[in-house]
């Protein structure tokens, strides 16, 4: 029969080089399967950065723009706002942004370049909803401990106007800071590369 | 001559194809118990909406765009202008409801009859992850229409991801395929939800019936009807499948249309939770909704999720939840199946266990106050009790004595002269004159029959639950 005469270790032998060699080449096989899920080239190069105009903001005035698909808010925070923020550090759960992402340039008190001028990646370090600019002060849905903020409708994360975290709420860090930098005084570049290469240097 | 002809036809096939080796092994015969309620057309049912949502599913794709500028319009376009089109929708996004009460229930039918027990751990297994992929199919279509609640329900879904140590952002960014959800998440959901996943939901529930038909039906008393056969080796208390259950699953069939042509045509939308309201506006990126709600069949779990105050272990809590299910025939030590002959612990725990997975159902549908989120943490607690103490009290619980035989159920006609007494019983005839003099005799309730009746049952009631 065919076990008659077989050099068993030799078959074993081809049997594991084959399965190993199989492997290997299904593996090299996965790598171009797996990468085709992963962003094209062209959501890549879609990063393109966006030019905000100031010049027209009003004090207390959001602007929503779009970058890499996202929002990104430019608020145009008044003198009262920023005295509040002050008062808000024991409250917070990381008021100094040192678990939180923003470029160097923004990573003081008020969490921006100018005080006033605050931009931010609207979306929550929770789940990625879309917070909503909720400036009134102890508004009645919200409470009496509302010092004016952002506030996630999907999983209730609380936020202050410098995109600060409150302690307490599912939301794990502030919200992300993009790289940005004033072309002139009333106009922003947000996303751009020369604003990463900047931080860099600094 | 002709239907000689059909007849060698027939045969030329038959000596090339097992087709009747196939009929009968599953069909012809198959002994079932004899027994089975109504508990038992859900897995038929199920099978029914699958059918439903393949031939729906398919003619959508005919007319549905899966790109971010056109999915929108697509939709309404299939509303508004294909022939029917509103009706094989309906029919799909009703179906996909349907799909997960009729699951739902076909689960909880093992639960109480102790299907998922040796010997039918696999069945069970296949069965969960059937449920899984369900899931998964449900999730990637509700995304097609690429309405408001599409866009940001997946946004939030696919940020679980995120939360894993490491490897979570690379990992939702593969998934997405972008930085946000967008064209490219859009295309590849469709691509999973027409073929890769429909593909082995076909596969699984050939795997769930071949391994249910290996080892045999349980039934509502849960007793192994392989045990005594006849002359034959067929079990005493078995029927063939065909055409004994294949005619009473019509039955069920007929019931269940009824609602499920009642909810296309008249409620379509179900008031908000069958097509959220919010999926009326287009996706629009940097705007979330108000509120924000998975559908009603996400929502026991989406509730455990919200319940943690910590982002990754809320998702451990959410997965957890599910993984606990698979675990269930190893967690239930009680060497008896059915609830019928099990002790009292197990029914209380199992009835505390419905009543905080629809607690949980309810509270994942309404915005997060600090109220419903620790109602949501005593529910999630019940949840998870249920599951992790089961080794503990269903070792602990007194079962009764197992019948040999499986037991008879009454049928309606013998119900009736019961329901008669009953009805006697809490009332009482009184002889009336009406205006025109002549004498009838009119029933009235009586309060004492009414209360005597009200106690037999609550005790009867306490002893089912002791």
């Amino acid at each position: 029969m065919i076990n008659e005469g077989v050099d068993r270790h030799k078959r074993r032998f081809l049997t594991s080089a084959l399965t190993v060699v199989g492997a290997v080449g299904s593996g090299y096989l996965a790598v171009p399967f797996l990468s085709q899920m992963a962003p094209s080239t062209k959501a890549m190069a879609a990063s393109a950065p966006v030019t905000v105009d100031i010049s027209k903001m009003e004090a207390g005035q959001m602007l929503r723009v779009e970058w890499r698909g996202k929002p990104v808010w430019v608020l145009n925070r008044t003198q009262a706002v920023l005295d509040t923020l002050k008062t808000l550090d024991s409250q917070l759960s990381d008021p100094f942004s040192n678990e939180s992402e923003q470029p160097t340039s923004s990573k003081n008190p008020t969490r921006s370049i100018r005080p006033d001028i605050f931009v931010a990646v609207g979306l929550c370090t929770h789940l990625g909803c879309s917070p909503t600019f909720r400036p009134e002060i102890a508004p009645h849905d919200l409470g009496e401990k509302w010092q004016g903020g952002f506030f996630c409708p999907c999983h209730g994360s609380w936020f202050d106007l410098a995109g600060r975290v409150y302690q307490g709420v599912p939301a794990p860090t502030n919200l992300e800071i993009p790289p940005y930098r004033y072309v002139t005084d009333n106009q922003i570049i947000i996303g751009d590369d020369e604003a990463e290469a900047m931080e860099v240097k600094a | 001559m002709k239907s000689n002809r059909a007849a060698n036809f027939g045969n030329w096939i038959l000596e090339r194809m097992p087709l009747s080796n196939l009929w009968n092994d599953h069909m012809a015969h198959y002994y079932a118990p004899k027994n089975f309620n109504f508990w038992y057309f859900f897995g038929s049912l199920a099978l029914l909406v699958l059918v439903n949502q393949f031939l729906t599913g398919i003619l959508l794709t005919m007319n549905y765009k899966p790109d971010a500028k056109l999915a929108f319009d697509s939709v309404e376009y299939i509303m508004r202008e294909v022939h029917w089109g509103w009706l094989v929708r309906y029919m799909h996004s009703t179906g996909a409801s349907a799909f997960f009460v009729v699951v739902y229930l076909h689960m909880f039918r093992g639960m109480m009859y102790g299907s998922f027990k040796h010997p039918r751990e696999l069945i069970w297994i296949f069965g969960m992850l059937l449920f899984v992929a369900l899931m998964a199919e449900a999730f990637m279509g509700y995304l097609l229409p690429w309405g408001q609640m599409s866009y940001w329900g997946a946004q939030v879904i696919i940020s679980l991801f995120s939360a894993i140590p490491v490897i979570g952002e690379d990992l939702s960014l593969w998934v997405r395929g972008d930085y946000v959800v967008s064209d490219a998440t859009l295309n590849r959901f469709f691509a999973f939800h027409v073929i890769a996943i429909p593909l082995a939901l076909v596969m699984l529930v050939l795997l769930h019936i071949m391994a249910l038909h290996e080892v045999g039906s349980n039934n509502p008393d849960g007793v192994n009807i392989k045990k005594l056969k006849d002359e034959n080796h067929i079990p005493l208390d078995g029927i063939p499948f065909h055409p004994y259950y294949t005619v009473k699953d019509i039955v069920g069939v007929a019931v269940f249309l009824f609602f499920f042509a009642t909810v296309i045509f008249y409620m379509p939308e179900m008031g908000g939770y069958f097509l959220e309201h919010a999926n009326f506006i287009p996706a629009d990126p940097l705007k979330t909704p108000e509120h924000i709600a998975p559908l009603w069949y996400f929502t026991p779990f989406y509730a455990i999720l919200r319940a943690v105050p910590d982002k990754f272990a809320g998702v451990i809590g959410m997965g957890g939840a599910i993984v606990v299910l698979f675990l269930l025939p190893w967690l239930d030590r009680s060497p008896i199946r059915s609830i019928r002959y099990r002790g009292g612990l197990y029914k209380k725990a199992l009835l505390l266990f419905v009543i905080s997975f629809l607690a949980l159902g309810y509270l994942g549908t309404q915005p997060a106050t600090p109220l419903a989120t620790t109602f949501a943490r005593l529910f999630t607690v019940i949840y998870f009790g249920f599951f992790l103490l089961m080794p503990l009290y269903t070792r602990w619980e007194k079962s009764k004595p197992l019948p040999t035989r499986v037991t008879h159920t009454p049928t309606l006609e013998e119900r009736i002269p019961v329901f008669i007494a009953t009805f006697k019983e809490m009332t009482v005839s009184q002889p009336i004159t009406t205006k025109n003099g002549t004498t009838l005799l009119s029933r009235r309730p009586d309060l004492t029959g009414i209360i005597n009746v009200t106690i037999r049952l609550a005790k009867k009631l306490k002893d089912s639950l002791d």
